[in-house]
Order: structure tokens, then C-alpha cells, then sequence
């Protein structure tokens, strides 16, 4: 028996922690992990809602969030390599070619 | 009692994972934590009663998608992290402002929430019963999800694939 405000503190610090990580990060991997940390605190929050209302439709809400992420992870990693291959970097502060 | 015990044992392994994830400074490190964070997550489903999820977290998450992550990492040879002026500035802003926002948060639940708390196994999460809800009620949205699948193998074809070496290959076939 967890009340589902645990579940709901315990998502609210992962997307926290996934926030603090996306703005203190230079490297731009690990600013695409923290993304993947958000997508899962939110996931949390989903379930233990859906435990809540007794809605199934929260768990198969998941299910996409995770395909979402996947190809998400895909596209974006491709990205990065591309990035990597034109700027020689992968420091977030050096990639700045749209700064005025 | 024993689930608040779970709860909490793994609970306290997520937040440990994901703050390893902030003070890591190599790259490699911060995805070993992440993989942590995702594996106990997945507990965390199994205690809410939603075994499938659990199950696809495990496999799609702390699988593939970490290992896809773990490869780049590799493949482009990312070491530890440069700090630079742009960081402290997000350091000394970002990092009070989201303590101060989950404090808020935490707070919120705990003082005005009415919520009942959760019984484990009160909601039938197994793959049989997902997969009526998700090839019946949600069939459009799988179908458009394997449309989006395909663009997404497509556009990861196209961007990492080197320009050169396609017009060689263009050249000799």
C-alpha cells in the first residue's frame, strides 16, 4: 500500500533531475540523456495514474511515449553524429553557428 | 508495509541513478547510471501492477535504447566534458529554481492531496489485456506509429549516413 503521492514525488524529482541535467550539461549526449530521464519520470506518473483511475488507457499511453522516445532516439543520435562529423565537437557551447 | 519497502529501497536507487547522471562528468558513466535508473523504474511499474510496461521498459529502454547510446558514445570517442562561462550561469540559476519547483511540487501532493493509495494488482496490467485495449480501441494510433517507425529508420538512415561515401557508391554501382 504506496499512496500515490510517492509516485508522483518520486516522477516529479526525475523530471527534476532530468531538467537540471538538460540546463547544467555541455555535452550534447548527455543533454539527450536527460530528455530520455524526463520521458520516464512523466512514464511514472502515467502508470501510478493510471493504477489510480483504474484506466488501463495510461499503460498503453506509455507504450507510445516509449515508441515516441525510441524513434526520438534514433533520429537524434543520427543527428548528433552528423553534428560531430561537421563541427569536430560535441560541446553543446561550440555548436553556435545560429548565434548572432 | 513490505511494498513500501520496495518502494522506497528502489526509489532511493532512481534518485541516486539520476543525480550520478548530473555529476558524472564522462559521458559513459552518466549512461550506466541512466540504465540503473530505468531498471528500477521497471520495479516500480511491477509494483503498480503493470507487468507489459515493466517488461517493455526493461527491453525497449534499458535494451535497445541504451545500448544505441552506449554505441555512440563509443563510435564518436566522447570523453570527459568541457565546463564553460554558458554552464555556471545555468548552474547558478537552474539548479535552486528546480529544487525550489520540486519542493513545491512535493509539498502540493502531500499536504492537499485526497488520493487513496495504491493496491498492488488491483489493475489487470498483463500483455493479454493491453493487447485488447491496443489493437481495438487504440488501432489507429498503432498503425500511425509503424508510419512513424519507418520515418524514423528512414531519417536515420539519411543523417548519418556519410555524403561522400553514398556518391562513391552512386559512382561505382
Amino acid at each position: 500500500m504506496v499512496p500515490l503521492s510517492y509516485y508522483l514525488i518520486l516522477s516529479g524529482i526525475l523530471f527534476a533531475c532530468g531538467v537540471t541535467g538538460f540546463l547544467i550539461k555541455r555535452n550534447i549526449i548527455t543533454i539527450f540523456m536527460s530528455i530520455e530521464l524526463m520521458l520516464n519520470g512523466v512514464n511514472l506518473s502515467f502508470v501510478a495514474f493510471a493504477a489510480q483511475w483504474k484506466a488501463l488507457s495510461g499503460q498503453v499511453f506509455v507504450f507510445f511515449v516509449m515508441v515516441v522516445a525510441a524513434a526520438e532516439a534514433a533520429v537524434g543520435l543520427a543527428i548528433i553524429i552528423s553534428v560531430y562529423r561537421n563541427r569536430e565537437t560535441l560541446n553543446v557551447d561550440r555548436v553556435n553557428l545560429l548565434k548572432l | 508495509m513490505l511494498h513500501l519497502i520496495i518502494f522506497l529501497v528502489f526509489g532511493l536507487i532512481c534518485v541516486a541513478g539520476a543525480v550520478n547522471l548530473l555529476v558524472q562528468s564522462h559521458p559513459i558513466n552518466s549512461a550506466l547510471s541512466l540504465i540503473a535508473v530505468m531498471a528500477s523504474l521497471a520495479v516500480e511499474y511491477l509494483l503498480l501492477g503493470a507487468e507489459f510496461v515493466a517488461a517493455v521498459q526493461v527491453i525497449i529502454y534499458a535494451g535497445a535504447i541504451m545500448v544505441l547510446f552506449v554505441f555512440v558514445i563509443m563510435l564518436l570517442n566522447a570523453g570527459v566534458e568541457e565546463r564553460t562561462s554558458g554552464s555556471k550561469v545555468a548552474v547558478i540559476f537552474g539548479v535552486p529554481g528546480v529544487l525550489i519547483g520540486s519542493a513545491l511540487v512535493a509539498w502540493v501532493l502531500l499536504t492537499r492531496s485526497d488520493t487513496n493509495p495504491v493496491n498492488v494488482g488491483a489493475l489487470p496490467g498483463d500483455p493479454k489485456t493491453i493487447a485488447g485495449l491496443l489493437f481495438h480501441d487504440f488501432l489507429l494510433p498503432f498503425e500511425i506509429t509503424s508510419v512513424l517507425v519507418l520515418i524514423a529508420i528512414m531519417g536515420a538512415v539519411v543523417l548519418a549516413s556519410h555524403p561522400e561515401s553514398v556518391q562513391q557508391a552512386k559512382r561505382e554501382g
